[in-house]
């Protein structure tokens, strides 16, 4: 407000803009870039920023921070990106850091020198509401006219020269996709240091001002320490968003007696004709109009744009629902497919490297940890990459071109039906190949609420690694009723999370992550071709951020288990199991392969292939794990489990589709591989044949009858036997607390959903 | 008068009033839902909810409570 009188206390508005105040003098310049959703944002900041992007987090929130850097006339730019926004009126505190970044209030964030604000030219007096707010923050504002190309194409015909005279700020055309218009608006920002702040922008009414400026002086003589985190603009937010998060920091700071202050302040001002919080779209609306009067021209007032027409197909009652049916389908096989030879790869890398070390190396701690614990880790990381990059492909094409918001209307009524929104789907779908990018891709969800939710129930889809397990139990108990018994146990457990998962929503909307229904307000973006460099880009950066930010915990957590499984390493003879298993190995390996040998060499490869397992089984039994898992054994046995099959579910905490070769390792068939069909086989008829130990009340009595089978599918089906989702869901929520109940809760459905499977099963 | 859910796909009107005083009146004034302006209802969903309308230049989706709350002339 140009009328607000000067405030005395202005040097101290910038408590922790420190360093921002000396990047004058170093020709360092930084620059906030904001602008609505879907304006093109991330392809300018690539534009401008190239490769030299830093992706971190601001505290204490989940929004992610992004900072690039260029150099343009000798001079270095630090250009901090903030969330896609369409108004600077913040809901929750994740909302509340683009505001802050702009006041220069975030610790650890530069205040910015100058504000870059992005616009759609075809769509130019709503994304102009956000400008008006911007120009009242007192710091030069840049406004880059972006999507010209589609303004024509919808017959918007405008003069940015003539728009920059009315709105008092310099207005840079742009089409950020294709790089044009990029050299102008450097050259603009190198002399950013010359422009001024806005000295136009909306008014609000004279008791408005009045009350604002009371409350600040109130502010002064009671709480002068509060002064500067509470400029005239925060005080603008706090009178106008009611129940929003400025209120909230306001009230946490000056106690809940304040409410009912600031409930009066606002009735004084509905009574004065500045109703909350109406007044503040009036205003700016009522400005834009006047500033833009003759400016923009539509050709006709109901232009039929291409977008119009695509959106008359893809929300047809048919053939929308068909296509988005398509659209899904070949995502969904392209995680599944396009992701297999990449994984295998990777396996197969991992296995010559495994080979490599076992040659070269001594047998002993040091090549156990580093072929067991290392190697797997680090292929435990990298096995995801695939997939996370597939699915980051997928939608980063579909948010360019403009049809996510389309699938998000066309899911949301389902969605809500267990309380999440539209937006929620592709996360969910994805986790059915794999919770880990299923939840990365959590972040277009923007209701924290929604979001957590989200990830809290996205780990019960049914992902690739169970089906290893399935497979591995429905082959060796549901067959002998028929070829198509499997196929229905197994399509019953994806249907088991399927159940669960909107129930479990439905729990946590209630319950924990109560509150308001967020809005589905959408802007349903113009079609355009996806941009093949912002896709690569997403792809790339999704990935990398992966492996920086899981890779360490992930790999420490795989190390953990393999020194469960390796120590104690040596026999109650101080002989190393490790050396043992190693010098049986090499006698094997000596003997010719089983189909050229004599029946003489046969029986005697069977002979040490048979203590070779002996000796497995025995070392992993007395392992730290094994005895966890017979410790553990009274805990498993109103499942149907004997101790084994406890301490396989125990071991393949790190990773699911571990436990068909940990139940390989217990049940003395060596280590079996979960892509080996013969192996598989063998397994299966040893699970079969295996009986309870003797001293135990069902001693002689088979472990694995069918209701066996099925509680342990069950648990696998709801369990989060995954070290990987749950270092994501740290990774994406900040907090430990948020893996931890996931682990909680899911495991303790798991044991329910598998006591229940047991005991009904023995009932009949 | 009708709210804005209650229109047809093609119909259109003139917004009279937006009820409330809380978060949602603000978010719909912000994304330009303004007492005087034209809206048209686009389309529907297929499963009836979220509907689709033209307010200016652009499209916006909204659910049907969120549109109860427009009221068109």
């Amino acid at each position: 407000m140009t009328s607000n009188p000067p405030n005395p206390l202005a040097g101290q508005t910038e408590p922790r803009a420190a360093s921002a105040a000396g990047s004058h003098s170093s020709n360092r310049l930084v620059v906030a870039l904001v602008g609505n959703p879907n304006t093109g944002k991330s392809s300018l900041f690539n534009a401008l920023s190239g490769l030299r992007q830093k992706i971190g987090n601001y505290p204490g929130v989940t929004v992610e921070k992004k900072v690039g850097s260029f150099t343009f006339a000798a001079m270095q730019f630090d250009l901090i990106d903030l969330p896609g926004t369409y108004s600077l009126a913040p809901r929750s505190p994740d909302e509340m850091v683009a505001i802050d970044v702009l006041l220069g209030h975030q610790p650890g964030t530069a205040k910015p020198d100058v504000i870059l604000n992005i616009v759609d030219a075809s769509n130019l007096e709503r994304n102009l509401y956000l400008t008006t707010q911007l120009m009242e923050l007192g710091r030069p504002v840049i406004v880059a006219l972006n999507m010209m190309d589609i303004a024509q194409n919808k017959g918007v015909v405008l003069d940015p020269e003539q728009i920059s005279q009315r709105l008092g700020v310099p207005v840079i055309p742009m089409q950020a996709h294709r790089g044009q218009g990029l050299q102008e608006l450097k050259s603009v920002l190198a002399r950013a240091e010359t422009l001024q702040p806005p000295d136009q922008y909306p008014h609000y009414p004279e008791p408005f001002t009045r009350e604002v400026n009371q409350w600040r002086s109130e502010l002064q003589r009671q709480r002068p320490e509060m002064l500067a985190a509470w400029p005239v603009e925060m005080i603008k937010r706090l009178f106008i968003d009611r129940d929003g998060a400025t209120q909230e920091r306001y009230l946490s700071q000056v106690g809940p007696q304040a409410k009912a202050e600031l409930e009066a302040a606002r009735a004084r001002l509905q009574a004065a004709q500045c109703p909350i919080p109406q007044i503040e779209a009036r205003v700016r609306y009522g400005w834009i109009k006047e500033r833009l009067q003759g400016c923009v021209k539509r050709s006709t007032e109901k232009t039929v744009t291409w977008t119009s027409r695509i959106d008359a197909f893809l929300m047809h009652k048919v053939w929308g629902t068909l296509t988005f049916l398509v659209i899904f389908f070949l995502m969904f096989v392209g995680l599944f497919l396009g992701a297999k030879p990449l994984m295998d790869g990777i396996d197969a890398g991992k296995g010559w490297l495994a080979a490599r070390l076992n040659e070269w190396m001594e047998p002993g701690v040091l090549r156990s940890l580093l072929v067991s614990g290392v190697l797997e880790g680090v292929g435990g990381v990298l096995i995801f990459l695939p997939q996370i990059m597939i699915l980051f492909a997928f939608i980063a094409m579909l948010e360019d071109c403009g049809y996510m918001a389309r699938a998000a209307f066309l899911m949301d009524k389902i969605m809500s039906k267990c309380g999440l929104g539209g937006k929620s789907f592709i996360p969910l779908l994805s986790s059915f190949a794999c919770a880990i990018p299923g939840i990365m891709s959590t972040r277009v969800i923007e209701n924290r609420r929604d979001r957590i939710a989200t990830i809290l129930i996205a780990p019960l889809m049914s992902c690739s690694a169970r089906l290893p397990v399935y497979v591995l139990l429905s082959a060796a108990f549901f067959a002998p009723f028929g070829w198509w018994v499997p196929p229905v146990v197994i399509f019953g457990m994806y249907l088991v999370g399927l159940i669960a998962a909107p129930l479990v929503a439905l729990l946590l909307k209630r319950t924990l992550l109560r509150g308001e229904t967020p809005l589905f307000i959408l802007e349903m973006p113009s079609y355009k071709w996806p941009s093949p460099s912002l896709v690569l880009y997403r792809m790339v950066e999704r990935g990398w951020a992966f492996v920086r930010r899981a890779a360490t915990l992930i790999l420490a957590s795989m190390i953990l288990v393999w020194a469960l499984l390796y120590f104690p390493s040596t026999d109650e003879n101080g002989h190393s199991y490790d050396v043992q298993v190693a010098a049986l190995e090499e006698q094997i390996e000596a003997l010719p392969a089983k189909e050229k040998a004599t029946a003489e060499e046969l029986k005697r490869l069977e002979d040490l292939e048979e203590q070779r397992n002996a000796m497995l089984q025995c070392w992993r039994t007395q392992s730290y794990l094994g005895r966890t898992g017979r410790f553990l054994e009274p805990a498993f046995q109103p499942l149907g489990w004997d101790w084994r099959i406890g301490m396989a579910a125990l071991a393949s905490f790190p990773a699911r589709e571990i436990v068909v070769g940990t139940l390989g390792i217990i049940y003395d068939e060596g280590e079996v591989d979960v892509e080996d069909e013969q192996a598989r086989l063998a397994l299966a008829q040893k699970l079969k044949n295996s009986t309870w130990d003797a001293g135990s009340p069902r001693a002689g009595q088979p472990v694995f009858t069918l209701s066996v089978a099925l509680s342990l599918m069950i648990f696998f089906a709801l369990c989060c036997q995954c070290a990987s989702t749950l270092v994501v869901i740290k990774r994406e929520t900040h907090s430990w607390r948020w893996p931890l109940f996931t682990f909680t809760y899911m495991t303790a459905l798991a044991y329910l959903a598998a006591l229940a499977t047991y005991q009904i099963g023995q009932w009949i | 008068m009708p709210s804005l859910s209650e229109l047809r796909p093609g119909e259109s009107g003139c917004i009279t009033a937006i009820l409330g005083q809380d978060h949602l009146c603000q978010r719909l004034m912000e994304m330009g839902l303004l007492e005087g302006e034209q809206v048209e209802m686009v389309t529907v969903a297929p499963l009836g909810d979220p509907i689709e309308i033209r307010i200016g230049g652009y499209l916006l989706s909204l659910r049907r409570s969120e549109a109860a709350r427009v009221i068109v002339q």
